[in-house]
């Protein structure tokens, strides 16, 4: 009885550090791109295996990427304030348990997507190959310039759902990659800005570290446009009503409009606002195509 | 500064819900110009209500939100003018700039109580504007008593934005604490009424 509850509580607890270590948020946001990305495919072949395969096989290989990326980043975690407390930097998880379950879940969600379509296996891989190889091992401690390689992992499962859903790569598949793409400099600038002596303790270098804070805001608001001009182009490439089209504008207006302002008057809260209004606006622009498209 | 609760941010959520709906599916049956008018009053609420949920009600100071808030009755009465009484649509629009132009120019540059003054007087017109046409064209049989439902936004955001500004002058009607309590209430209720509102617009 009392074996049963230390197990139970065991595997709780590693349930819990395994939930840390997957950035539930982040794998949420990236696999509801996924899944705007196969909807919006308005596949004729739509069953429940192919639904229930692509939310599986893009939650692993995204989780799996991103326990992946922490087991590399973990020397950097450890001198950072923000990401001490994570569970391989703290040791709550051995770097080799978290290399362990890393794997399988890469492997696990690469072989359930290949399984499902090459194409879309081939996007899966891809976006772990650029996420955990170029960006984390290669390019993240050498460059700033390193989250375009990040941006490119991320615009990948918006792109794998699509192809999924239609068996091929479609303009409207790039430009909505292409948003997502444009949008993660809006959302890890405002965040390397927000946590710049953090990364500078641990030797990363970012776009404010290496240009300043007044370049990294003009290519936020840069990237901020585009990201808006591309969901915009695509929705209306796939022919939804102008009320979608009306909605986007209003939220593009609200990004330009907090861009505009941390640009003249910047300031820690508007810089957080932003990074939360950013999450938002994905967040809101992938609804939109999902209701656009189903309604 | 009262902060936001779990219920207020609820709330709040609601009415950026039922402004985005209003804004995809509740506008395109009139035409292009009152589209405009109708998307930016919501689309103003829709952002205010994000604001207001990123950064709590201390965002209701800022002097630029001040501003763009005063979009939301004038963009609306806009709306209706030009919708029921096209005449009047040109000398409105007119008012309205200028009144937009004074709101801004006295909130950047005047004493308090200028600022203050031109913003009732504005918001009072705009607002004034939003209740009485459906009341009329109500009376008139010209419309269905749907449209009422108007008036009774103008009337919730009336009362909103009074007790709003009686806080800024220093000379609380309700103390602070209630009003931002009852705030995101009345913004939801306002949101709502002008959405069915408009519906009853053939």
């Amino acid at each position: 009885m009392r074996l049963n509850r230390n197990l139970s509580e065991i595997l709780k607890e590693r349930i819990k550090f395994y939930w840390q270590l997957i950035k539930a948020l982040q794998t949420g946001l990236l696999l509801l791109t996924g899944i705007t990305g196969f909807i919006t495919s308005r596949c004729p072949v739509m069953s429940a295996g192919i639904f229930l395969g692509l939310i599986g096989s893009l939650f692993l290989s995204i989780s799996g990427s991103t326990v992946l990326n922490m087991i590399i980043d973990r020397d950097i975690d450890t001198r950072m304030g923000r990401t001490a407390n994570r569970p391989i930097p703290s040791g709550q998880i051995s770097a080799k348990e978290a290399l362990i379950l890393g794997s399988i879940l890469s492997i696990a969600g690469v072989s359930w997507a290949f399984v499902l379509s090459s194409i879309f296996g081939l996007f899966v891989s891809a976006g772990l190959f650029f996420d955990v190889v170029i960006y984390s091992l290669w390019l993240k401690r050498r460059t700033p310039w390193s989250i375009v390689w990040g941006g490119i992992a991320g615009a990948m499962p918006i792109m794998a759902g699509r192809a999924l859903g239609l068996g091929r790569v479609d303009l409207v598949g790039i430009l909505l990659g292409l948003s997502i793409l444009l949008w993660i400099p809006t959302h890890t600038l405002t965040f390397s800005m927000k946590y710049y002596e953090d990364y500078a303790r641990a030797g990363i270098p970012t776009f404010p570290s290496a240009y300043g804070f007044k370049k990294t805001r003009l290519v936020i608001a840069i990237s901020s446009i585009g990201a808006a001009i591309a969901v915009g182009i695509g929705i209306t490439a796939l022919g939804l009503s102008w009320g979608y089209l009306r909605l986007l504008g209003v939220l593009s207006v609200g990004l330009l409009g907090l861009v505009i302002i941390s640009i003249f008057y910047p300031s820690e809260r508007v810089n957080l606002g932003l990074f939360k209004y950013a999450s938002l606006f994905m967040l809101s622009s992938m609804l939109i195509l999902i209701s656009g498209v189903l309604l | 500064m009262r902060k936001a609760s779990f219920l207020d941010r609820i709330l709040l959520f609601a009415m950026v819900l039922v402004a985005s709906s209003q804004v995809v599916i509740g506008l395109d049956k009139f035409r292009n110009m009152v589209v405009f008018y109708f998307t930016i009053s919501f689309g103003v609420l829709i952002i205010a209500g994000l604001l207001l949920l990123l950064f709590g009600y201390e965002i209701l100071q800022n002097s630029l939100v001040v501003v763009i808030a005063a979009l939301i009755p004038l963009s609306l009465s806009l709306g209706l003018v030009l919708t029921c009484y096209p005449k009047a649509h040109m000398p409105y629009l007119l008012f309205s700039i200028a009144g937009l132009f004074a709101i801004t120019i006295t909130r950047f540059s005047s004493p308090k109580t200028i600022s203050t003054i031109t913003l009732a007087v504005v918001h009072g017109i705009a607002g004034i504007t939003i209740f009485i046409f459906p009341i009329l064209l109500y009376a008139r049989g010209k419309a269905n008593p749907s449209l009422l439902f108007i008036s009774l936004g103008a009337f919730l955001i009336g009362i909103g934005g009074f007790l709003l500004t009686l806080i800024q002058t220093g000379k609380p009607l309700l103390p602070e604490k209630t009003v931002f309590k009852i705030l995101p209430w009345i913004l939801l209720t306002m949101t709502v009424a002008f959405s069915i509102g408009l519906r009853a617009i053939p």
